[in-house]
């Protein structure tokens, strides 16, 4: 089935089977599953070499399994090529071709599929159009800027109109400032345009920005996934809690578990936290530094004690390293009106999310 | 994929019934079969069968069948990929049996015969119908490997990956096979041990004595003895160019890079004849040395000292576009740093540059090593009684002894040489490494040279040069004089005239002067096997680059290997194996289009493979996610990307086969004469002038070709920042 032939349009599901990909004997992708519901959009995220972008290339058709199955929409699509998939893909590096005009580049797709130039033309400016690059049909690629070359990509990946569409780093070549904009250009079309996306970026943040849900790869495997919140806040692993942003790992003991809700020793102090299957006995507790707050008299719900061993200011907060009996705490507090000196003593309250068992792996 | 089956079962069967199964006497691109269409020798493989006494063309059939008869199951059904193998192997192992087993007397397999009883009708060569069917048997098990998954699915990489194999065994190993089984066997085909070793061991091949004041030496000894001459030497000249031109301020260095495009676009006995003219016996400077001081001519030039003026005259300018690109890529911040640390010039050199420059050095004296082996033309010419490997083959062949075991034992014997050398430079240099180009921008001077080497560099280069020029000046100048070879320096156009005189008749323009037969051969062959050349080498440098694929690395030795095949050995090897049904080629123009596809194809491969490194993969990935397949993105996307490496390979094909001796001088024909043939020829017969003259013309033939080629792929156009995209820019 090629692409012009295809009936059916719109967004559809992706589904992987215990997908394995190996090169030679190394596996890049081992033993993955998950499914991207239609129009939602799904960022792959971990650190260089985890496989999340093998993942995406498998998707596209670029590498094909070397086993398990891939499902796009419903049908089998595991030993298709990727001409012969319902999917587009902006890469990295953008992939203009670098010979052909903005408009060819754009109408390259529904030329090879044997749509008459006229057509393939029109649909092209339609497209720049959306992404807001009228006027520019007969520059060459180099004669773009960063960001402008990245529009290109996208508008050419949408003239197939694909069931599926992958952004690969999409934002890694532009600057900061640019960054946050193009991640909200690419939701807004994502919403509007009702796409199913999967997303691969190594940065957390812009991971929790964009996505409906998340997929944390570690290793050839997939780490945790869900929604962004539940992802920062109660992590699965060591890994996930310490890949998701900054995160103070500390050693507690489960002292009794009733209706799904641990008591766990901290310190001095106990707290009251979903048991997300630990026991009795000894368990790690993740705490996120903007969770804790420094006050320099003992606060009225959980706390710990310390002595400020570092402090900075940072204009929108101040970051401070806490020495306390059960490890060096960071700390992101909001309040930079009144900093606390270093070697002072102080108390660190708990806050209620942030502060979650992580699962023994 | 079901189509394609369907389309190469079609033109299977139309070149079965419709196309002459054999080929054809007025060569593979006449039409003057149609008129005689069908009969005992024109007839197609169906009506051979069924009319012409060769029922067992029959047998071509049923596979073919078999392979239709796969399209019976869905494309994902396993059967239906291992239906098509089955069958295209059967074919194409059916179809080389009974062409090896058949031949021009009849069945000649004892076995065979034991089996069917003697068979008399004599077969021919494969030609068109054959052609058609055996493609299509290829076809079909390409199409069958994808179609089980292997290349990626693809039926565009599985196809070229088999065809341009099956070409590069046909056209590579094949003949080099038979050519081994030709050295250890006898006349009539009997292994022969006894015989080989004789062969291999003849005191004409391994005798040292002239080191011991005998008067000469075995062919081995003499081979090796020039080749290390002349990668040595050609390797330090070359070095000391390049240090001129890089790290010296020398007015007009620019100017000798301009000498470098010399030897590439000359004939390479070009050369020998302006030595003759200069040093024979009536030569220039041997008559000015008799004039002047009374030095007796005498015929010193010819031998030794001859072949290795020659051949440095052609080699020390490539060997010095090798060290130019070593001397230039090292860094002047590590001699700065040397510098810095307290070392003199000298020891800067001697501790810092010397050493960065040994493996550029080590890969300059190799390739003059392998160049000096293979030459074939300078020894030729000037060769006297100093007997090398090459021509030495040559009059196994051609000579009065006619002794074609004798020719593949030494054709063995120089294939082990430059393998051997090839496989040096693999082994040593390929592991180490000496990164000097970093990404790093780096500016820095260039340490000066030591005064004392300096000195040396300007007296050994700059005479060089000048005997360079004065070589080349002859080459021209002796084209338009009466007798140059005798000093008879009257002004003619007569050798042009002789040569390419163009009368007006009755009946238009006739062509009289002798060397335009040669001429229109050799531009038709070589513009006919440039494009192929270039194609099949892009396209293999595509499926090294872009693919994977089991088996990649045998893919990449095989299309490799032929480079490291001298032209005589690649000669002496087609002329055994391709004389004999069922591939018989000897006396057409194929076969010289063959030769020189296979023997430029790595060219090809190279340059391709480089320019591929320098285009982000991402390109062609973005045009299969866009829809378009291997061969579309091929067209559309690489190609026009790959311009520069394509213009450098039809250059290098056109121009190589333009000048090539040492294979063509075996295959050429009375009926297709190349132009370097004739020229030796002439040259044998002492007509120089001529040869001068002609050879002028061959230069300018190319010149224009390239321009030709220059102005019609073009070059690509990727706007004023140059870059593919990738960077990052910045803004909007």
């Amino acid at each position: 089935m090629s692409k012009s032939t295809a009936k059916k349009k719109g967004p559809a599901s992706v589904e992987f089977r215990n997908v394995v990909k190996r090169y030679g004997t190394v596996a890049a992708v081992d033993g993955v599953s998950f499914t991207i519901e239609p129009g939602t959009l799904v960022t792959l995220l971990g650190p260089s070499g985890c496989g999340k972008t093998t993942t995406l290339r498998l998707i596209a058709g670029l590498e094909i399994a070397t086993e398990g199955k891939i499902l796009i929409a419903g049908e089998d699509v595991t030993n298709l090529s990727a001409a012969d998939r319902d999917v587009s893909m902006v890469f990295q590096s953008y992939a203009l071709f670098p010979h052909m005009n903005v408009l060819d580049n754009v109408a390259y797709g529904p030329t090879v599929a044997g749509q008459p130039k006229q057509a393939a033309h029109d649909l092209a400016r339609q497209k720049l159009a959306l992404v807001g690059l009228k006027g520019y049909d007969l520059r060459l690629p180099s004669e773009l800027s960063g960001g402008q070359q990245q529009r290109v990509a996208v508008a050419r990946a949408l003239t197939m109109e694909p069931q599926v569409l992958l952004f690969d780093e999409p934002l890694s070549n532009l600057d900061a400032k640019l960054r946050r904009r193009v991640r909200e250009d690419i939701r807004d079309l994502q919403r509007d345009l009702n796409l199913t996306v999967a997303y691969v970026t190594h940065d957390q943040q812009e991971a929790l920005a964009v996505s409906d849900r998340v997929i944390v790869m570690s290793n050839s495997k997939i780490a945790q996934m869900g929604a962004p919140r539940d992802l920062y806040e109660a992590p699965a692993s060591l890994f996930v809690a310490d890949f998701m942003g900054d995160s103070n790992l500390v050693d507690a003991t489960v002292e009794g578990v009733a209706d799904g809700l641990a008591r766990v020793r901290v310190g001095d102090t106990t707290l009251e936290l979903p048991a997300r299957g630990a026991t009795k006995g000894p368990c790690k507790v993740s705490i996120r530094p903007e969770s804790l707050s420094v006050t320099a008299a003992a606060p009225a719900g959980p706390s710990l004690a310390g002595t400020i061993r570092k402090a900075a200011y940072l204009g929108t907060h101040m970051e401070y390293t806490l020495a306390t009996e059960v490890a060096e705490l960071f700390v992101v507090d909001r309040d930079v009106a009144n900093p606390k000196p270093v070697g002072s003593t102080a108390h660190l309250a708990l806050a209620r999310t942030g502060v979650s068992i992580v699962p023994s792996t | 994929m079901k189509r394609l089956v369907g389309l190469w079962t079609l033109v299977a069967l139309a070149g079965f019934t419709f196309l002459p199964w054999q080929a054809i006497e007025d060569g593979f691109f006449g039409f003057g079969w149609v008129a005689q269409f069908p009969d005992d020798r024109t007839a197609s493989a169906l009506l051979y069968a069924l009319a012409f006494e060769r029922p067992w063309l029959a047998g071509l059939l049923p596979p073919l069948a078999l392979g239709a008869a796969a399209l019976a199951f869905p494309r994902e059904d396993r059967r239906f990929g291992l239906f098509l193998i089955v069958a295209g192997m059967t074919g194409l192992l059916y179809a080389f049996a009974q062409g090896f087993a058949i031949g021009i007397l009849g069945l000649h397999w004892k076995w065979a015969i034991a089996l069917f009883g003697e068979i008399e009708t004599p077969q021919y060569g494969f030609g068109w119908g054959a052609l058609a069917v055996l493609s299509a048997y290829l076809m079909m098990v390409s199409i069958g490997i994808a179609a089980l998954g292997y290349f990626r699915g693809d039926a565009f990489i599985a196809g070229s990956v088999i065809v341009s194999s099956a070409l590069i065994l046909a056209f590579v190993f094949y003949p080099i096979m038979t050519m081994l089984v030709g050295a250890v066997t006898d006349e009539e085909g009997h292994l022969a041990l006894g015989l080989f070793f004789a062969r291999l061991f003849a005191d004409d091949i391994w005798e040292v004595g002239c080191l011991v004041g005998a008067p000469r030496c075995g062919v081995m000894f003499n081979t090796v003895a020039l080749g290390v001459l002349t990668g040595g030497i050609s390797t330090l000249m070359g070095l000391a160019f390049a240090l001129v031109v890089v790290r010296t301020r020398l007015p007009w260095r620019k100017g000798l890079r301009a000498l470098t495009i010399l030897p590439i676009i000359t004939p390479p006995f070009v050369i020998s004849l302006a030595i003759i003219v200069l040093f024979g016996r009536t030569g220039i400077v041997t008559w000015f040395l008799e004039a002047a001081f009374g030095i007796p001519p005498s015929r010193w030039i010819y031998g030794l000292p001859g072949v290795l003026i020659s051949q440095l005259l052609s080699q020390i300018p490539v060997a010095f576009l090798v060290m130019i690109g070593v001397v230039e890529a090292i860094s002047p911040s590590l001699e700065e740093a040397s510098q810095t640390l307290g070392a003199s010039r000298w020891q800067t050199f001697k501790t810092v540059t010397w050493p960065l420059l040994r493996p550029g050095l080590a890969a300059a004296f190799l390739l003059g090593f392998v160049e000096s082996l293979s030459d074939f033309g300078n020894p030729l010419v000037l060769g006297g009684n100093f007997d090398v490997l090459s021509t030495k083959i040559f009059f196994a062949i051609v000579g009065a002894q006619h002794d074609p075991g004798r020719a593949a034992v030494l054709a063995i014997l120089l294939l082990m040489l430059t393998l051997g050398a090839f496989w040096i430079q693999m082994r040593w240099l390929g592991k180490q490494s000496y990164v000097t180009v970093t990404g790093k921008g780096d500016s820095g001077l260039s340490a000066e040279l030591p005064k004392t080497l300096k000195r040396v560099l300007y007296w050994t280069t700059i005479p060089w040069a000048a005997f360079t020029i004065v070589t080349y000046g002859i080459v021209i100048f002796g084209g338009f004089v009466k007798d140059i070879g005798r000093f008879d320096l009257e002004f003619t156009w007569r050798h042009y005239f002789d040569a390419f005189a163009v009368e007006m008749t009755d009946r238009g323009l006739f062509f009289s002067g002798s060397a335009w037969d040669s001429l229109q051969t050799t531009i038709e062959v070589s513009a006919i096997s440039a494009p192929l050349t270039g194609a099949m080498g892009l396209l293999i440098a595509y499926l090294l680059a872009r693919t994977r694929f089991a088996g990649q690395r045998a893919f990449e030795f095989m299309t490799m290997l032929s480079f490291a095949i001298p032209g005589t050995v690649v000669g002496v090897s087609y002329i055994l194996a391709f004389n004999v049904p069922p591939l018989e080629l000897t006396g057409t123009g194929l076969i010289l289009v063959i030769c020189f596809v296979f023997r430029n194809m790595p060219v090809g491969v190279r340059a391709g493979l480089a320019a591929l490194a320098q285009i982000d993969k991402s390109l062609d990935e973005a045009s299969f996610t866009l829809g378009a397949r291997t061969a579309t993105t091929v067209r559309r996307v690489v190609m026009p990307l790959l311009r520069p490496a394509i213009v450098a390979t039809l250059v290098f094909s056109f121009v190589h086969a333009m000048t090539a001796v040492s294979a063509v001088i075996f295959l050429v024909s009375a009926r297709h004469n190349m132009a370097t043939a004739y020229i030796v020829g002439r040259v044998e017969a002492g007509e120089f002038a001529l040869a001068i003259a002609y050879s002028t013309v061959l230069i300018l033939v190319m010149a224009l070709a390239i321009l030709i080629i220059q102005l019609g792929v073009g070059s690509r156009q990727l706007g004023r920042r140059g870059q593919q995209g990738a960077a990052a820019m910045g803004g909007h």
